[in-house]
This record gives C-alpha cells, sequence and structure tokens, in this order.
C-alpha cells in the first residue's frame, strides 16, 4: 500500500509530462526544425509564411549550431537540420544517412574597425592577419595600430568555412572568440584596429568592408565566384523524409521564399552560376 | 466489538493524516536525490569519456595550454580555462570583501534603521538584476572603460572582475549582515563595558567572533563568480590562451563550454572534451561546497 502511493506520486508528473506532450501532436501535424543560427531568421519566417497557408501544422524553428543541427538529425530527433557545413565536414556524422538539401550561399566577409583605413586586402594579407603572421596594421596600411582579432566559437560554421578558404588549412592563431555573428561585428565596430568576418546578411555600415584581392563583396561577386569566401546552408534530412517535410522544403524553394532569400542578402542557390563540392572544387556548370 | 476498544486500536485519522504526509515528503526528497545522483552520474560519466574513450591524458588535459578540439590534430589543454575560472573568481571575492564587510557593518552596527531602509533594498535589487544586463553593462560600460584607461581590447579578466564584483556583492553582503547580526549582543555590552570605543569593539570583537560565517560569505560569493557563464562570457573576450595579463582576452571554463556545446556533435571527442570542462566545474563547486561545510563545522567547535 505504502509503496503503490510511492510509485503513484512519482509516475504522475511523468504522466502528465507525456501527456502534455502528446496533446500538441494530436491537435495536428508539426515539424521540428534546429541548427545553425545562420539560417534561423530566414527559415523562421518562412514558416509563419508557410503555417498560415495550411490548418493544424506547426513549423518549430531552433537555433543551437550546426553541430547540434547535425547530431539531431541523424538521431531522427527532429525533421530537418540546418547546417553551414557538409555533413562530410563534421567529426561524428554519418553522411550517408542523411540527404542534403542546398537552399542558399551565404558570402562571408572580413570585416574591419573604421580607425584602420583599409580599402583592400589581398587573400595573402588576411592569411597573414589571421594565423598571426603580421600582429600591426603598420606592416599593412601603414598606421600603427596592433590588430585585435575577433574570432567565431571554435566549432562555428562561419568559422570553419572563412579558415577553409582563407587560411587553406593553417592553423588560425589563438585569439578572442565570440558566439555569435551580431557580437562579432559590434566588437569591430567599437574597438580600434579590430578585424573579423561574418556573413553578408550581417554586414553593417558600422564597419569597414575592405575589397578582397579587389574584389567587392556582393551577391553578384559571389554568384560568378569571383568573390571566393562564401558557404553554402544546408537543410538536411533523414533518407526518405515524410510528406509533410518535403512539402515544407518545397515551399522553401518557391518564388516567395526565393524573394525573402535576397531581400536577406542571401542567394538562392538556383542563381549560382557555379557549384562547389566538399573538397572545394568548383564547377562553372549551374 | 466494543466500539471504544476498536477505535483505540485503529489508526486515527491524524496517524492516517501524518502518514500521508510523511510519504509524500519522503517521495519529494527521493525524486530530488534521484535526480542530483543521476545528474552527477551523468556529468561524471560524460567528462570521463575523454580519457577512457578517447585515452586523453587526464595530466596533459589539466595542464596543457593550447586548447583545439575540433581540429584534425586536437590539443585539449584545459589550463587556460581553468586558470582564467580561478582568476576571475579569487579577484573579484577579495575586490568585493572589504565593500561587502564595510556595507554590512555599516548596516547592523552603525546605523542599523538607515541600513535597513535604503542598503537592504538595494542590495536585494541588485540580486534580481539578470546576469545578461549584468553582461550586457559590461559590454557597453566597462569595456570601453577599461580599452581608454589601459589600452588593449577592453575585453579580459579585469573586465570580468569588475563585472563579477557587483554580482558577488550582495551575495556576500546579506551573508555578511546574517553573520553580524549572529553575534552576541553581550559581546559588546561587554566590550563597552570595559571601556573600549565603538571601533575597537567592531574591530575586535563582532568582526572577530564573525569570522567563520564572514568566510562561509565569501566562499559563497566565490561559487557564484565560478560558476557565472553568461556575463563573464560577454566581457572576458574568450580567447583560450594562457592569461598573460589582467587586460588581456582571457576565458573560464564556463565562457567555453556554453560557446562550445551547440557546436559540437554528441560523442565525438570534441564534445568530450566539453564535458570534461563540466566535469571539471563541478569538482570545483563540490569543493566549495565543501570548504562552506568545513568552515562552518570548524566555527561550531568554539
Amino acid at each position: 500500500m505504502k509503496y503503490k502511493k510511492l510509485l503513484s506520486l512519482l509516475v504522475l508528473p511523468i504522466l502528465a509530462v507525456s501527456l502534455s506532450s502528446c496533446r500538441i501532436k494530436i491537435k495536428g501535424e508539426q515539424l521540428t526544425v534546429v541548427g545553425s543560427t545562420a539560417l534561423q531568421p530566414l527559415v523562421e519566417a518562412a514558416s509563419d509564411e508557410y503555417i498560415q497557408s495550411l490548418d493544424g501544422v506547426f513549423v518549430n524553428v531552433q537555433g543551437g549550431g550546426s553541430g547540434t543541427g547535425l547530431s539531431e538529425i541523424q538521431q531522427g530527433a527532429v525533421d530537418i537540420g540546418m547546417s553551414d557545413l557538409f555533413a562530410e565536414e563534421k567529426a561524428g556524422i554519418d553522411p550517408k544517412k542523411l540527404e542534403d538539401h542546398r537552399l542558399l550561399v551565404t558570402g562571408i566577409a572580413p570585416v574591419v574597425n573604421k580607425k584602420v583605413k583599409v580599402t583592400n586586402l589581398t587573400s595573402k594579407q588576411l592569411k597573414d592577419i589571421f594565423t598571426g603572421k603580421v600582429t600591426n596594421w603598420r606592416d599593412i596600411t601603414g598606421q600603427d595600430l596592433p590588430i585585435i582579432i575577433v574570432n567565431r566559437a571554435n566549432g562555428s560554421g562561419t568559422r570553419y568555412n572563412f579558415e577553409k578558404i582563407v587560411l587553406k588549412g593553417q592553423d588560425a592563431k589563438s585569439a578572442q572568440e565570440q558566439d555569435s555573428s551580431g557580437m562579432a561585428i559590434s566588437i569591430v565596430s567599437s574597438t580600434p584596429g579590430a578585424i573579423s568576418y561574418v556573413s553578408f546578411s550581417y554586414l553593417k555600415d558600422s564597419v569597414l568592408q575592405p575589397k578582397v584581392d579587389g574584389v567587392k563583396p556582393t551577391q553578384a561577386n559571389v554568384r560568378n565566384n569571383r568573390w571566393k569566401i562564401w558557404s553554402y546552408e544546408h537543410l538536411y534530412t533523414q533518407k526518405n523524409p515524410s510528406a509533410l517535410t518535403r512539402s515544407f522544403l518545397n515551399y522553401l524553394k518557391s518564388d516567395e521564399v526565393t524573394e525573402m532569400i535576397k531581400s536577406m542578402k542571401y542567394i538562392p542557390t538556383s542563381e549560382m552560376e557555379v557549384s562547389r563540392d566538399v573538397s572545394g572544387h568548383v564547377r562553372g556548370a549551374k | 466489538m466494543d466500539p471504544i476498544r476498536e477505535s483505540l486500536l485503529k489508526t486515527s485519522k491524524k496517524t492516517r493524516r501524518e502518514r500521508r504526509g510523511r510519504i509524500i515528503t519522503f517521495a519529494c526528497i527521493l525524486l530530488i536525490v534521484v535526480m542530483v545522483a543521476a545528474l552527477l552520474l551523468f556529468v561524471t560519466f560524460k567528462g570521463l569519456a575523454t580519457f577512457f574513450v578517447n585515452h586523453v591524458n587526464p595530466i596533459s588535459f589539466l595542464f596543457g595550454t593550447n586548447w583545439n578540439p575540433g581540429q584534425k590534430n586536437p590539443q585539449l589543454g584545459a589550463l587556460p580555462m581553468f586558470l582564467g575560472s580561478i582568476l576571475v573568481t579569487i579577484f573579484s571575492a577579495i575586490v568585493a570583501t572589504p565593500f561587502a564587510i564595510g556595507a554590512a557593518t555599516f548596516m547592523t552596527e552603525i546605523s542599523p534603521r538607515t541600513g535597513k531602509k535604503f542598503l537592504q533594498p538595494v542590495m536585494e535589487l541588485l540580486v534580481g538584476i539578470p546576469s545578461v544586463v549584468y553582461g550586457f553593462i559590461g559590454l557597453t560600460v566597462f569595456v570601453p572603460l577599461m580599452r581608454n584607461l589601459f589600452g588593449g581590447s577592453g575585453f579580459g579578466i579585469l573586465t570580468a572582475t569588475l563585472v563579477l564584483f557587483v554580482m558577488v556583492l550582495p551575495t556576500i553582503t546579506s551573508m555578511t549582515t546574517d553573520a553580524l547580526n549572529s553575534v552576541p549582543r553581550n559581546y559588546r555590552e561587554s566590550s563597552l563595558a570595559l571601556g573600549a570605543t565603538r571601533f575597537q569593539t567592531i574591530y575586535k570583537v563582532v568582526w572577530r567572533s564573525a569570522t567563520p560565517g564572514i568566510m562561509t560569505a565569501v566562499v559563497f560569493g566565490m561559487s557564484r563568480a565560478f560558476g557565472e557563464a553568461l556575463a563573464v562570457q560577454m566581457v572576458i573576450g574568450n580567447a583560450a590562451l594562457m592569461p598573460h595579463s589582467l587586460i588581456s582576452p582571457a576565458s573560464t571554463l564556463t565562457s567555453i563550454l556554453t560557446m562550445g556545446i551547440g557546436n559540437s556533435v554528441m560523442g565525438t571527442l570534441e564534445n568530450n572534451a566539453l564535458w570534461s570542462l563540466a566535469l571539471l566545474l563541478l569538482l570545483m563547486s563540490l569543493l566549495f561546497n565543501m570548504l562552506v561545510r568545513w568552515i562552518g563545522r570548524r566555527s561550531s567547535l568554539k
């Protein structure tokens, strides 16, 4: 008797939790999208539009980072995982289990504090800065101002792609790190001598956006690969996703969302004039 | 059967109610104990995986100075973060303690009425402010201030110390106040009766006899500083480098942990390494707790 009551007391909260989670599912279908914070605002905005057209469907969009997106989709805990990286590039992920939907491309641009008068950087200079070979702007612009590197967090997708393309396999110098692109750009705008890199959608006039090898960071230049620092944003699903997942993915490729993508300074994959594979080989065909 | 006899032999309503109450409280405690044990076991298992599954040398983990868990040749040296955590904790306690003792003494010995009316509400207000606000103020006020005063980027242990100082001050102050209040009234009266001045009484009698309580307060403040993640992460710069000066970017266990956990995949070395940091953090807070108990026990012997 004593133990039965005790048991029921322990079981009750568990029952309550599982029941409350059931209730959402009974009401209608739901999709869960988790991962890269770079893609989160777009998918959130698109999902708002999407659920208005369908009754009883709920799309739950969460951040958490590329690593979270990839590991959750691999476990089948979510319907779609957002990632800045190819699944092949992340340790612990089996790409054969996943289906890659490349939705869009984002350019990544170096940003520099306005006190540094720099309009153009060569890719070698950029590499020297982030590997720590050059530590003062004196050697680049002639101004005596120490270089303050603001990196993104270890393991961040933006950082991975930037270092892959700019540093070409060399180790980056250990430096200050920031969790989010927004924070990185606000630190660069307020710290003399600071340099960082953000995806195009975060670019602001409060910082300088130098050309790299004479090429301006614009969407047009990314399209034809003249601006080389860009990466795909992937939506990963498991093989053979549900009908609802497919329908949402199709919606993300609709004209309506394509307009949204462009207005947020991303480039839809369909508009790219080149394609690039995991190992970095660029092909001219669409 | 005789109804009186029957009522005497049966369990009464009150006994049954008491039993029910005992079962409920016992179940609650059991649930908490199970939860704590599960948490400890989980963090321990995940944290030890780095050493048993990935075969990282624990010595090189604790004393290594390079932290690059995601690279092809991963380097796992947690010393920079550990040192960062320890330094901001100790410095903020050193800065906050005199202020806290001063404020507490003012509130209990010098002007209890003003203390109760103004200082106490202010301290309680400070506790209620979310840590992200402290971090934001640190970022917008302290970071530029430190940059202008000392150069560099403004991010670093010094700025983190200042932010943590404000955050631990109310904790230390309120516990010190309690400690001073619990000093028996007759101690003060005897001291004054012997001809001691008020300052002599405070210095030689009140503080002396409240020392264990004050020490407990400081350790509590330190454990808050050690575990604080968000506010510190915003102002310390998060560079996994050995801190070579107070104004160069450094990192703490918590800041590296919160930044990295979303970017790694469960079960990989990168992820396990972060769990090892969490284990280190857990062990340190256990140490702080034990320290508090030890101080408490020592003072009760007197």
